[in-house]
């Protein structure tokens, strides 16, 4: 009963994060509300009994990840951003599209799958037994994903140290100097 | 033990722990301004009491009673929440650290600790992971140039540095076999020979904790890694525009950060509270406890001397060395403790 109160109300901590994200016009503050989200996506985990999937949650998103979004907002100096008054296109289909997809979603997840209630510790939750999984037996899907990280990371190094880049800005320095 | 038991004592560890790092806080700011006297042959506090030991309470009396300037450029909301996130995690760290073997008091048998998680070592790190929020929001909030550079050096800092961090650690884990810091510890129990104790740092961890001590340097933003606060160019980096309470927060966090990373030290590579044993009863349960105490102590009195003597280093200097030096040594320090433990298996 007790687990269901606090699951409830994280839920709604976490749901609050997120449309707070899409209000807020400063973007410092949409970040800051990300972390809530993901900080309560860690606590939903926890209650679920999957705490090493909570506390890589709480290290890798928002420790880390939402580290670098506040630091490039910083970097930027974003300031507020201006209202638009919005599309009529998205008003008219956005926000039924929205109603009727989530409506679906629900209905698939709770009626058809059978997957509508997860107890208290049905989740992997201790570290063996999310090593074994990873390392044994979804070792291949597992290594082909870091590769595929691996990739996007050497594409970032690529795109942002082109050699022609620097070139160009060390020669524009000499014409300045 | 019943629900109402379970909260009282929960309750009375925090209040004790809470009481214990606030002191240990305090006389660290102390210690460090009595020793670093010594080094640059001056004597530091010795008015306010004997040895100036009353000092850090005069400090804080001070700290309540001078005005709280608002600045009128910051970002209100953040200004103000910011030494509260930075003072709130670096308080809450200390909450899954075991400082000794379980005891019995009125009949409650309980952990030296406020509560015992299997997954204590990556709470520590996802908790002070979240710290750095404290000071990129006071960095950016602030609204002035060197606040801003203060924090953005901090959160580039912390992010490039804990990530050797993290590394140094694996080793440890490999070796334990667990993420409890209580299972970590009680495996560096007994002796090699009888006399080299069985502490990580003697299991070949000895490079992981050297590379430990420099990322944690770094993590706590100490000399000589403190460019976040570089007092020679940047006024006092994040926390310029602090005063008052708000300021003594962000001290007070960077302290309580400075021993969380000294027990993490001690319950990974030094053996925790593993130490001779002898005497009366009452003694042998005391014992532990003091071996930890010591252990801390020594800890932060190299992070002082550290500070007394080393020259600050540049920034590109600091992120070189932690990128091209500490974090390949630590991916090497990895695979060969993970290549020695599976041959010996």
């Amino acid at each position: 009963m007790l687990h269901l109160i606090v699951f409830s109300v994280f839920g709604l901590v976490c749901a609050a994060g997120a449309v707070n994200l899409l209000v807020q016009r400063h973007p410092i503050n949409s970040a800051l509300s990300l972390v809530v989200v993901m900080g309560s996506l860690a606590v939903e985990y926890l209650l679920l009994g999957a705490e090493f999937v909570a506390a890589v949650q709480v290290i890798v998103y928002a420790g880390a990840i939402m580290v670098l979004f506040v630091f490039v907002i910083m970097l930027l100096n974003a300031g507020e951003e201006d209202r638009t008054k919005g599309s009529r296109v998205a008003m008219l289909f956005g926000i039924p599209g929205v109603l009727i997809g989530s409506v679906l979603v629900a209905w698939v997840l709770l009626e058809r799958s059978g997957t509508g209630n997860v107890a208290v510790g049905a989740l992997p939750g201790p570290p063996k037994v999310i090593g074994w999984l990873l390392f044994h037996d979804f070792l291949l899907p597992f290594e082909v994903t870091s590769v595929l990280v691996l990739i996007a990371i050497m594409g970032a190094v690529v795109l942002a140290s082109h050699p022609g880049a620097v070139q160009q800005s060390t020669q524009s320095d000499k014409r300045e100097g | 033990m019943s629900l109402g038991e379970f909260i009282l004592v929960s309750i009375v560890k925090i209040v004790i722990a809470i009481g214990i790092l606030l002191t240990a806080v305090a006389y660290t700011v102390w210690l460090e301004r009595k020793v670093v006297g010594h080094i640059q042959n001056r004597w530091g506090p010795t008015r306010v009491g004997p040895f100036g030991l009353l000092q850090p309470l005069a400090d804080g009396v001070k700290f309540i009673f001078k005005e709280d300037l608002l600045p009128p450029h910051v970002f209100k909301p953040l200004y103000i929440a910011a030494p509260m996130i930075a003072l709130i995690f670096a308080l809450t760290s200390i909450s899954v650290i075991p400082i000794g073997n379980w005891i019995t008091v009125f009949g409650i048998h309980t952990p030296l600790e406020i509560t015992d998680v299997n997954i204590g070592l990556l709470v520590v790190l996802g908790i002070t992971s979240l710290g750095v929020y404290g000071v990129a929001l006071a960095g950016w909030s602030s609204n002035s140039k060197y606040s801003l550079l203060g924090g953005l050096r901090a959160s580039a800092q912390m992010v490039s540095y804990e990530i050797s961090l993290g590394l140094s650690l694996v080793g440890v884990l490999i070796l334990a076999g667990s993420f409890s810091l209580r299972d970590i510890v009680d495996a560096q129990g007994g002796t090699f020979w009888g006399f080299i104790p069985r502490w990580n740092i003697f299991q070949g961890q000895i490079v992981a904790f050297f590379i430990y001590l420099m990322a944690a340097y770094a993590e706590t933003n100490r000399v000589p890694f403190d460019l976040p606060e570089a007092e020679t160019e940047l006024v006092a980096g994040y926390h310029t525009e602090y005063s008052a309470m708000k300021f003594a927060m962000f001290f007070m966090a960077e302290y309580a950060n400075m021993i969380t990373v000294a027990c993490l030290a001690t319950l990974l590579f030094l053996g925790g509270w593993h130490g001779p044993l002898f005497g009366p009863p009452f003694l042998q349960a005391i014992l532990p406890v003091f071996w930890f105490a010591i252990k801390i102590f020594a800890f932060l009195f190299l992070y002082i001397w550290v500070r007394g003597t080393l020259p600050r280093f540049r920034y590109d200097q600091l992120m070189a060395f932690g990128w091209k030096f500490l974090l390949p040594l630590a991916i090497a320090n990895l695979v060969i403790t993970a290549l020695i433990v599976a041959l010996r298996a």
